[in-house]
């Protein structure tokens, strides 16, 4: 018995295991980035769902396979740690961020009254309430609001101002900056005014399952190498 | 039933009937020609026409969104914003519903007797009276159920209407949309609420659908 076990370890260490990681929307490109290099190395296989944390999150509570959870928000991470699905020994605050405002013409918040805006939905999904939050505080949501797009993660959100459907989005400014804001829309990653004063935007990352694989993928993200690439894509790194 | 619900039902209800009402003359139109006679292209008509039934909703989607936004063939000529409004929820209704529109009346069409055609017209009916008189009040209860088949396919319209018109709570936000964004939210009890009125809705629609069928095979 204790042999046949063993040698099931052996098994399952020397074949490729793989690595599922559940991340918000706004780290899909940096991950994908750092996900590819880590499979060469380690020979493990990371297969990726990302969509806002929100749903993420709702994902994971109704059972879906997730090794690891990259968050957008603290709230939703400490939602999943209160009912015990995430293990609170992995967590870490990794990466921080910033909103932008992108959009033509766009010189401060103000610019926003009349026009359409596209942002992430705005009760769920932390690129959402990061706006609205901020919004609120600067007092102009009130007159924001009645034209607001709300988009199922922040990328849609982007994507509905490439296409010349809303005036302007709020977005994170790593979105912009991955170079996803095409000239052809007449915007460059310049038309954009940077919230200096938003709410403090945090990263949250911890392990759901005992996967040793997913293990060592998290002390991978958390690794100088790692880190180098979320600051090159604009990530803070906290 | 709160005011939120009141609110969802109500825009479900208007934009699918706006959207059935819109889709009668063209759907009746197509279903004529189909019915009566033969012509080229026929058989590509008849394919196109079918296709937003077998097609992927949210494909049918992402071309609407082509067409209809700001810089798309159409958006640009209409001089006002579709997409992201009510409007885009009507057109993404229409295109989905169209089809099950002209397959019922072109078969209510085609069991209209055409003896009944000819002796009209032999006593010196015009084509348009004929249409109007015998061909339409005999086809009436296969177009009418038609017409509720298509209601109920409009109401549950999501694919296409999420790309097009967005999920965008008390303008845009359907019945349908309304089931996903509670369940994102993790409010399953304000989803399950509005799945019942979904259920119910559509099962009137079915029924009465039927019953139309039923009494018109028996006369």
């Amino acid at each position: 018995m204790l042999r046949l076990l063993l040698l099931l370890s052996i098994a399952t260490n020397v074949a490729a295991a793989e690595i599922r990681v559940f991340a918000a929307a706004s780290l899909s490109d940096a991950l994908t980035e750092i996900a590819a290099a880590y499979e060469k190395k380690s020979g493990d296989h990371i297969v990726f769902n990302f969509a806002s944390s929100s749903l993420l999150a709702r994902q994971i509570e109704l059972g879906a396979p997730a090794d690891l959870f990259f968050s957008a928000d603290e709230a939703k991470m400490d939602a999943l740690q209160k009912r015990g699905l995430i293990d609170p020994r992995t967590r870490v605050s990794l990466l921080s961020n910033t909103l932008v405002i992108a959009g033509a013409n766009i010189t401060s918040p103000r610019d926003l009254i009349g026009r359409r805006v596209a942002l992430a939905e705005p009760d769920s999904v932390p690129a959402g309430i990061y706006a609205r939050t901020y919004l609120e505080r600067i007092g102009l949501w009130r007159q924001i609001a009645p034209n607001v797009i709300p988009t199922e993660n922040v990328r849609a959100a982007l994507a509905a101002l490439e296409t010349g459907n809303v005036d302007a989005a709020i977005v994170y400014r790593t979105d912009v900056r991955s170079g996803r804001l095409q000239p052809a829309g007449g915007l460059k990653p310049a038309a954009t005014f940077e919230i200096r004063d938003g709410p403090p935007i945090s990263y949250p990352l911890a392990a759901v399952t005992r996967n040793p694989a997913a293990r060592r993928f998290l002390t991978h993200l958390r690794s100088k190498t790692a880190l180098d690439v979320f600051a090159k894509h604009g990530f803070l790194i906290r | 039933m709160s005011a939120n619900e009141w609110q969802i039902l109500g825009l479900t209800l208007r934009t699918a009937a706006l959207s059935t009402l819109l889709i009668v003359p063209p759907a009746l139109a197509i279903a004529w020609l189909l019915a009566r006679y033969r012509w080229r292209g026929k058989s590509l008509v008849e394919t196109l026409v079918a296709l937003p039934l077998v097609m992927p909703p949210v494909a049918t989607g992402l071309i609407l969104l082509k067409l209809l936004g700001r810089r798309g063939p159409i958006g640009r000529v209409l001089d006002l914003d579709i997409i992201f409004t009510w409007r885009a929820v009507v057109a993404a209704m229409m295109v989905m519903s169209f089809p099950l529109l002209v397959r019922a009346a072109r078969v209510a069409f085609e069991e209209v007797n055409p003896r009944f055609e000819q002796i009209a017209r032999t006593l010196g009916a015009s084509d348009a009276r004929v249409f109007a008189t015998i061909t339409l009040p005999l086809a009436a209860r296969g177009i009418v159920s038609g017409m509720l088949l298509a209601f109920a396919r409009a109401i549950g319209e999501f694919g296409a209407t999420i790309l097009v018109a967005g999920n965008i709570p008390g303008r845009t936000q359907t019945l349908s949309l309304a089931i996903y964004h509670y369940v994102q939210l993790g409010r399953d009890d304000d989803a399950f609420r509005l799945l019942a009125y979904a259920v119910a809705i559509a099962f009137a629609a079915v029924w009465t659908a039927e019953a139309f069928l039923r009494r018109s095979a028996r006369t």
